[in-house]
Parts: C-alpha cells; structure tokens; sequence
C-alpha cells in the first residue's frame, strides 16, 4: 500500500489529474449509458409496456448495443453545412456537462477542484451548453433545427435568470459560493437541509433544471412532433449521439446540483444508528438517483408546453416567485429569530 | 437595413405529426402561422375509378382501406347505398351487428385518435394506454372476420357471417408462462359476445383513466382551450360534420337525424361543445367513447337473446350455404354467378350517407342497371375539415397547428381515396 502512495506521489501532477479526471469521467460515462436504459425501462413500465428486453439479460446491454450502433453509422454533413461549427457543436454541448462535474463534492474529502466560487463556475458551465444547441441549429443550415435553435436560445436564457436567483437563495442561506461548504451549512439532519427553509425556490430551481435540459415537457427545442428533432435535426451517427451523451450527463449533473444544494448532499436524514451506518457517498448517490428519476416520470407521464408559454411561466412565474423568496430570505435572516434556519 | 420576410417552411409528408402523408406548406412569421397550403393526393388510389370497374361485391375491400382507422363504418356506407338501390333490407339481427360494429369501430377510431392527439402535443403514455384497449377490439374484427383491419365483414343483405360461438384464446409460450396466459385468457373463455361484454364492462374505468392523465391537466388544457376556434355558423359553412361541428355546438348527428338501421331502437346522447376550440372537441369524442360504449351494451343484450338469419335469403345477392353448393346444381350456379358477375342493379342514382366516426361519410351512386355503378362518389369527412386548416391555425403558433391537426382526426386514406 506504502509502495502504491508512493508510487502516486511521484507522477507528475499532470498524469495524476489525468488519473482522477478518468475517475470521474468514466464512471459518468457508464452511468450516462445506463440512464439511458433506466430510462426506457422505467418510461416503458409506465406506459405498460416492457421496454428493451432483448440485448443481453434483461436488456442490460442494451446502452451498449446502441453505443456500437452509432459509433459505426456514418456520421452525414449535409452539404450546405458549416462543416466546421457542425462537428463542433456536439462537442460545445458535451464539455460544460462534463466539466461541471470537476467541482461537485461527492462527500466531504472526494472533490477534484475545491474551488472558492465553485458555484459560480457551475452557473458559468450549465449556462455554456447552449451554444452547442445554438451553433448545431446555425451550422445545420436547416430550419427545422434553426428553429429549435432558436427556441432553445431564448428558453435557456430565460430559465437561466431564475435559476441564477434560485442559487442566490442557497447562496443566501449558506453564506458560501463553494459547494462544499453549502452541503457542510445543511449538517445536522433533514430539518437543516436548505430544501425547507427554500422550498419555493427548490422547485425554481428542479423546474428550470428541466427547462435548462430541454427534457420533457419544456423540449421545444426537440418538439419532436412539432420541429421532428429541432437542433439536431440533421446529426446523425456520432455526432447525434454526443448530443444524447450531453443532454443526460446535464440531467445528472443538475440532479447532483440539486442534491447539493436543497438536498443535503452526502449527509444522511438523521444522525442517528440505521442512517449513519450508511456512506455518505451512498447517500449522495441515492438522492441523485431519486432526483434523476422525476427526470424520467415527468417525460412519461406530461404533455408538452408550447413555446410561449414556457416564456410566460419562466417570465411571470419563476422569477417572481425568487425574487420573492430572496427578499423573505434576507428579511428572516437578520431581522426575526429564525435566523439560523436560514443559514 | 434588409427588409425581413416571412419565410416558408415544409411540413410533412414525412414528419411525425402528418398523420400519414400529410403536406403543408406553411408561410411563417417566426414561429407564428400566417398562411397554411395544405398539398393533398400522396395517397392518392384511385379508390372511385377502380369501383367503376369492378362488380359491386369486389369494391367493399376497397372501402375499409378509405380511412383505414374506421373500417366497418366505410363498408357501412357502402352497403347501405347499395341495398338501397336494390331496395333490400337486411335481418334484423343483421342490422344489430352492423351497429355493434359501427359503434365499435368508433370506440376503435377514437382510440386511435386520443392516442395521436396525445402524442402530438406530447403526452406519450395515453398512445400506449389507448392502444392496449384497441388491441382487444382488433381481437374482436379478427374473431367475427378474420381481419383485424380490413374486415370486407359487411356485405349488402347483412354480414358475411353470424358471431362466432368462441374466442380465440392465447396459447402460452417460452415468453409467456402457463399463469399468465390464464389470466388473459380469463375473459376469453366465452362466445365473442360475452367478451365484448366484458370489455363494455370495463372500458369506462379506461376512458377515465385517458381523462386522468389529460382532463384536467394544466399542460393540456393550456395547449386544446381556444386553439382552433370554429364558430357553429362558420362550422356549418366549412361543411363540418361529426365531432368537429358537435365541438362547435350544432348537435347534428345523423343516428338521430336521418337514422338508419336500428338507431332509432337503441338510447344515446349526442354530445356537443361550446366555443369549438380543440379542448371541446377533445371532450366530445370522449363523450363519444362512452355512448358508443352504450350502444354497444344494448346491442349486446339484444344479440344475446334474439337469434336468427344474418343474410337476406336471396341468393342473387347473398352466396348460397357452403354445403347446399356441394349437393343442388342451383346453389352452385347462384355461387358461381354471384362471385364472378355479381348483380345488376336497376338504374338510378343514390346518396346515402353514415355518421362515421369523423363525421358524415357518404356514398354517392349512380347506376345504369349494369353490375358495376357508373359513377361512384365518396364525400370523406375528413376533406372539408383538412380543407379549413388555413383558417383554424391562421395566427396560432406552428405547436399549435400539430393540435389542430390532431383535433380534426385527419386519415389521408380517404381524404386521397
């Protein structure tokens, strides 16, 4: 063990950043692929019916089935394209979903960059993704997918405000923009998880979280029975999987945002024997896949919003709604006694 | 500075919202309609011209494949104009199963369309709910015809045959085990009728569930309330018939209005709407659902205790029995005739129009006493509706044009024919 620690210590700090960079890549990956499959399985049970079953035992190869599948189709660049902007937006639309996760405390030790303003780094990367939707909806040079382009610009950037207020409210509560230190302000048991004292702004937040992903009911951008498959109208092969790739690694992402911020991270319920047996790492995780599954039920189960009305909820509903709670915040925080429930 | 235009987008014929080959091509201002030019013929069979050409008998086929979700009501039209120029009039018993049919295939065609009205505006899990329900009407064609679409059940002079006695009944598999094939099987166990009857039993609780996940949803109603307003006068200027005149409020439904066979005998509502957005008319057809599912348990209950012939007796118009062809020269020749020249019927011309599941469809027939009819003319219901799509969607949103779409419960077969 001696001689491994060592050994570690000794590789440049290049290969060892390397080395935890594919610690947290990889295993996304993996569960990227497997939500995918969780999630036909779970949209097919809704809809009584069974889902992929027949790609290994149960379906469980499935995700990889398909990953073969669109790796070896041919990847078209339709001719009036900008060939060059067309093969960058996929990647545009992958790196923020995947850089965000450097900053994301799994517990109270395991975090690749324990940055100061960790929050605002996540803001700045979630906000990144659109340009990937923008540029695909641009390059693709049809208008279909500039429509979706559109749609999903203006959608984005509007859900973006009241998301940003939404974290101005945790910011509030914990006092702190790192993530780490925002899960260490919720310490002590679920009455102390901001979710309570915030809950108006948690559901802001889970909301135009599924807004921010364009996931059902607010997928204008995809409208698939409206704009067939808006932005990447035109992918095919590896491109429109990297698209797939981006759209589910941001659903996790905001899943683990959610569970940090509202959720207490990796704490457990109470601090008492049967939940403290449990690892924190466990705990994160399991809020993750509980938050990652209302992804799922709200595809399953709601129809779509139409464009405008996306606008108007986001518009008139949301950002009131923050800008409320923020002010509630700030007010019982220094002014009544329950001050220290609010941080 | 460049002067900005309207651009023109194409939508359909292969587009997920079409309904099959449906064409548009729109004139947006953004992402709001200005203009739709729907392109119609991509379906086009030539259904009219090869009915010219054939005996009566060998077009019935051609009728299921007109809008090809309400099968038995096309073939309804069919026969009823021919018997009516032939002056005939099937058994009574004929006439009960034609409308236990008729009101199946409705429940059937409604199925079918609140399963692609949901999906259109995206609810994905009423298709699938709506489809397990229609999977057991299709059991019910295949058993009394042998088809599960295109049924030809209907024949002038009644119906191909009486209800079978039996259900067919699933038979286990590796997939399926031995305990779970006992329990689909579990309403299956007697003649068709009492499993229509156990489906007429528990359709309701299936309609409500359909309503749970739509009714009262805000998403939803945000999406159908005031989208594609048709006023009543405006309906009935359209030419409008069927669920989309009832969703502006004009109770005309020809059951009741020029009824035919035994709808006078048999107790139903006619729903209608109020302001004729597409919500009113999505509550119709559910209406609709559920007085079908009426009719249907009354004619169940009469098919159940009278027995009798389900063909007119004559053989110039109705094939022989199989085993009297096998021993009488007359029954063979009367087969041999019917089904390679048909009948002649007297000359003359005759509209006669049912009310299909998407609103009047009619069959125009003029004869000149050949076997064949001079002229055929269907009047699809589906045309007139698809034709006021301009005007429905003019200054909606291009979301809102795929409502519209799926409120006016568009099949191209028979608005190509």
């Amino acid at each position: 063990m001696t001689w491994l620690l060592a050994f570690w210590a000794e590789l440049p700090l290049i290969v060892q950043l390397g080395v935890k960079i594919f610690a947290i890549i990889g295993p996304l990956m993996v569960a990227v692929a497997y939500y995918t499959l969780a999630e036909r399985k779970v949209i097919g049970y809704m809809h009584v019916r069974i889902g992929p079953n027949r790609v290994g035992p149960r379906g469980l190869l499935q995700p990889i089935a398909d990953a073969v599948k669109l790796m070896f189709k041919e990847m078209i660049v339709p001719t009036n394209a900008d060939r060059y902007l067309f093969i960058i937006a996929p990647i545009l639309a992958l790196a923020p979903a995947l850089g965000a996760w450097a900053v994301v405390p799994f517990t109270d030790t395991l975090v690749l960059a324990d940055i100061n303003a960790s929050l605002l780094y996540v803001l700045a990367l979630t906000s990144m993704g659109v340009y990937g939707v923008v540029v695909a909806g641009w390059a693709s040079n049809s208008k279909y997918a500039f429509l979706g382009a559109m749609r999903s610009a203006a959608q984005i950037v509007s859900y973006e405000i009241a998301m940003g207020f939404a974290l101005v409210g945790v910011l509030m509560a914990a006092g702190s923009l790192n993530l780490r230190e925002i899960v260490l302000a919720q310490s002590g048991g679920i009455h102390q998880w901001f979710f309570i004292p915030l809950f108006p702004l948690f559901l802001v937040y889970l909301i135009s979280g599924v807004a921010e992903t364009n996931r059902s009911p607010f997928d204008v951008a995809e409208g698939e029975s409206e704009i067939v498959a808006g932005f990447h109208v035109e992918y095919s092969g590896m491109g429109f999987a990297v698209f797939f790739l981006a759209e589910y690694a941001n659903m996790l992402l905001i899943s683990a945002l959610t569970v940090l911020m509202f959720l207490g991270g990796w704490h457990a319920p109470a601090q008492i024997p049967p939940f403290v047996w449990v690892p924190g790492l466990f705990w994160f995780f399991g809020k993750l896949a509980v938050v990652a599954f209302l992804f799922l039920w709200f595809r399953a189960t709601f129809p779509r919003y139409r464009y405008d009305q996306i606008m108007r909820l986001g518009w008139k509903v949301f950002i009131p709604v923050t800008l409320v709670w923020i002010t509630v915040i700030g007010v019982a925080k220094f002014f009544t006694p329950f001050g220290h429930w609010f941080g | 500075m460049t002067e900005i235009r309207n651009y023109t987008m194409n939508f359909g014929p292969q587009h997920p919202a079409a309904h099959g080959v449906l064409r548009l091509v729109m004139e947006m201002d953004g992402e709001v309609v200005e203009r739709i030019d729907p392109h119609i013929g991509l379906l086009h069979r030539a259904t009219e011209k090869l009915a010219e050409s054939k005996p009566y008998n060998h077009s019935i086929g051609y009728m299921d494949r007109l809008d090809y979700v309400s099968m038995m009501c096309n073939e309804h039209a069919y026969v009823l104009a021919i018997e009516k120029l032939l002056g005939v009039t099937p058994p009574l018993r004929a006439q009960y199963i034609r409308v236990m049919f008729a009101e199946i295939t409705r429940i059937r065609n409604h199925l079918l369309w609140i399963a692609a009205h949901g999906l259109d505006i995206g609810a994905m899990a009423v298709f699938l709910y709506a489809f397990r329900e229609r999977e057991d009407l299709c059991d019910v064609y295949e058993a009394t015809s042998g088809a599960r679409l295109h049924a030809a059940y209907f024949r002038p002079g009644g119906v191909y045959r009486d209800l079978p006695d039996e259900m067919p009944k699933y038979s286990a598999s590796s997939v399926h085990g031995e305990k779970e094939t006992r329990q689909k099987n579990i309403n299956r166990e007697g003649s068709v009728l009492d499993f229509i009857e156990s489906f007429v039993e528990r359709f309701p609780k299936c309609v409500d569930e359909y309503e749970t996940l739509l009714t009262d949803n805000r998403i939803w109603k945000q999406r159908t309330v005031d989208i594609g307003i048709v006023t009543p006068d405006r309906a009935l200027q359209l030419g409008f018939t069927g669920p989309m005149l009832r969703g502006s409020g004009v109770e005309w439904d020809l059951r009741r209005k020029q009824p035919y066979e035994v709808y006078p005998e048999l107790q139903f509502d006619i729903p209608v709407g109020s302001t004729g957005d597409c919500y009113d008319r999505y509550l119709v057809r559910i209406e609709e659902m559920r007085q079908s599912n009426q009719v249907i348990s009354q004619c169940v209950d009469w098919l159940k205790n009278n027995h009798g012939p389900v063909m007119i007796a004559d053989h110039k118009l109705a094939p022989p029995q199989r085993t009297g062809m096998k021993q009488d020269m007359e029954s063979l020749i009367h087969h041999f005739k019917l089904f390679t020249e048909g009948y002649s019927t007297p000359p003359g011309q005759v509209y006669q129009a049912v009310e299909a599941p998407k609103g009047e469809f009619g069959i125009y027939i003029v004869s000149d006493g050949a076997n064949k009819p001079y002229r055929l003319k269907i009047r699809a219901p589906g045309f007139p509706h698809l034709a006021s799509l301009d005007e429905m969607a003019r200054g909606h949103m291009l979301a809102d044009v795929v409502a519209i779409i799926g409120t006016q419960d568009i099949v191209f077969g028979e608005i190509d024919r």
